[in-house]
């Protein structure tokens, strides 16, 4: 590619300035001072992640082998913080629930491919349209979206509960009993990813070629035929790339937790939240409500190692179903 | 090739599971809608009505009064503008150098600017906290904005976006003795409109809705944004719905206003970011 490139200058220089070619590095069209220009356009992010993201964690993790006292001072307390973790019945319940809550989560990735497949239906009317109105919950802030769930969740007035009556089925207190709110919570967080994921996938449907569905046609292939044969093969590496965003998000989920489930005054609180904090939630609580950083920073290293560890399991498991082309 | 009956047959079906799903999508944002303009009184009636029988527009006054809304909306406005305009001019600048110029490290700079991709935000957090604390920034609108405008996501998705650029154009300016500035600003910039287009609309969509870094770093109601001034109006209005459905529609309204106008260049960009991560 440098090649092209150094033949193209030393080919132009002539005709552009008049003066004979000379033998300098054409490459370096920043002149000698490249260097100097390179680290000073990187520097102003670079300087900002480095004070504001980079540094923060290392500090994190030496706070994780702290213990925070009431005023503010930290001891180092050594790996105490995850030895209590690894026995702590709430951080435990909380990573079983992110990972259900995750798990749930996901279910809406072939929902969303099989909208994708469906709106991209050659000729069909109205898909800009449909793709306006799916794509609605993803640009609807989250901490509405949850404020709004909540409403329709309702266990005497609302809207999802009598609905369920109509059709002849006794609703429940979704938010508000402990054993449905993590469902609850996770079919909003699908609710709110479809969207997004739809217009990934589609894109992703472009850029099939159009005559390996024709080649598939001739051979009297029917659409779902295609479908499993030409679209799902070649959409996988999109797949893929969905399903990890997807659950790097969702391992994350706070805002619809902390609308739907917390409360921030202790005027009404509702009981489903103890039975079903996420890791980002109870960090919050821990960090900045109950002032137990050195804790909160355990759990959120704790969160680290799970999204690496299920991050790498994904990246692993992609030689078997990923078809790159 | 299906003929033309079969077409139409096909489609008939597909247009049936797409209606119900919009359904699915728009209802709760309708009944949200539909509930804020309902007084108490209707809105916990059983069964519940679907249209208002008298349109309460009281509600959405009601919000003005219990938080302070247009300080908190001001202050949204104020922090998805300023990250966004830092993150373009900074990331640009980092991924023009990345993409195209030489210098010592760059690799290994690269690296670590996508290591922090790599880290969920919790881990900033409380960090970050101590920072704006030190400075004195906690309840304040540098708080909301400064860490923001820093974004290691923003500098690969233009980097990779510059990558995809020709060449022509700039070698012709570095001959005619153009320094890097002047190549970046004058060249680079104009021809990487759609890369920003897209970093700017996912910028806003991030700011406006985010929530826990705003809740951790302003809680005096004046100088929240909407996301965390909506968990204070859920404290006072627990079960006033029409109240809180008003507040959650107007906090939200903007950014689907902006959605609705620009919806092409937005799904191109989302589909931009999935194409090119």
């Amino acid at each position: 590619m440098t090649a092209v490139a150094d033949q193209s200058v030393a080919a132009e220089v002539p005709a552009a300035t008049g003066r004979p070619a000379r033998k300098r590095r054409p490459t370096t069209v920043a002149g000698r001072w490249e260097w100097l220009w390179g680290l000073a356009f990187i520097a102003p992010t670079g300087l900002g992640l480095l004070v504001f993201y980079i540094w923060p964690v290392f500090q994190t993790l030496y706070y994780s082998f702290t213990e925070w006292g009431a005023f503010g001072g930290h001891v180092w307390v050594g790996t105490e913080n995850y030895v209590k973790l690894l026995g702590d019945p709430e951080v435990l319940k909380a990573l079983k629930n992110t990972l259900v809550y995750s798990g749930l989560v996901l279910l809406g990735v072939p929902v969303s491919l099989v909208l994708a497949a469906l709106i991209n239906t050659p000729g069909l009317r109205g898909a800009a349209v449909y793709r306006v109105l799916y794509f609605l919950p993803v640009v609807t802030m989250p901490a509405a979206v949850g404020m709004v769930w909540r409403w329709l969740y309702n266990g005497d007035l609302g809207l999802v509960n009598h609905v369920l009556s109509l059709i002849g089925i006794s609703g429940q207190h979704w938010v508000a009993d402990p054993r449905f709110a993590l469902y609850a919570t996770a079919v909003v967080g699908v609710w709110m990813t479809v969207g997004y994921n739809m217009v990934i996938f589609a894109a992703g449907l472009n850029g099939i070629p159009r005559d390996y569905y024709e080649a598939a046609e001739l051979d009297g292939a029917g659409r779902i035929r295609q479908f499993f044969s030409i679209t799902l093969p070649m959409l996988s590496p999109t797949a893929f790339f969905i399903t990890v965003l997807t659950s790097i998000g969702a391992l994350q989920v706070f805002d619809v937790i902390y609308l739907m489930l917390g409360t921030n005054s202790s005027a009404l609180r509702n009981p489903a939240i103890d039975e079903n904090k996420t890791i980002v939630f109870l960090f919050y609580e821990r960090a900045f409500i109950d002032n137990d950083k050195g804790y909160a920073a355990a759990i959120a290293f704790v969160l680290l190692l799970v999204i690496l560890v299920l991050t790498v399991i994904q990246f692993r498991a992609q030689k078997r179903w990923v078809h790159y082309a | 090739m299906p003929s033309r009956v079969d077409r139409r047959h096909t489609t008939w079906h597909v247009h049936l599971v797409l209606v119900v799903g919009a359904l699915v999508m728009v209802a709760p944002l309708a009944w949200e809608f539909l509930t804020s303009v309902k007084s108490f009184g209707e809105s916990v009636r059983v069964p519940p009505t679907i249209l208002p029988e008298t349109w309460d527009w009281s509600n959405y006054g009601k919000v003005f009064e219990a938080v302070p809304f247009g300080e908190q909306f001001l202050n949204t406005v104020l922090m998805t503008a300023g990250r966004t305009a830092g993150q373009l001019l900074m990331c640009s600048m980092a991924a023009y150098a990345f993409a195209r110029l030489r210098f010592p490290g760059r690799d290994a700079f690269f690296l670590l600017f996508l290591s922090v991709l790599m880290v969920p935000s919790q881990l900033f957090l409380i960090p970050q906290y101590q920072i704006m604390q030190e400075l004195g920034w906690l309840n304040s609108l540098p708080a909301l904005i400064v860490p923001g405008m820093f974004s290691a996501f923003g500098t690969f998705l233009l980097r990779q976006f510059f990558l995809s650029l020709p060449k022509d154009l700039e070698e012709a300016a570095a001959l005619d003795g153009a320094n890097p500035l002047r190549i970046y600003w004058h060249v680079m910039l104009p021809l990487a409109r759609p890369g920003l287009v897209a970093l700017g609309i996912l910028t806003v969509l991030w700011s406006w809705n985010d929530l826990l870094w705003p809740l951790v770093a302003n809680n005096d109601p004046e100088k929240m944004t909407l996301s965390a001034g909506l968990a204070t109006l859920k404290g006072e209005h627990l079960t006033d719905y029409p109240v809180l459905m008003a507040g959650s529609l107007l906090a939200t309204l903007p950014v689907i206003a902006v959605f609705v106008v620009m919806q092409r260049r937005v799904l191109e960009g989302i589909a931009f970011t999935g194409t090119k991560g």
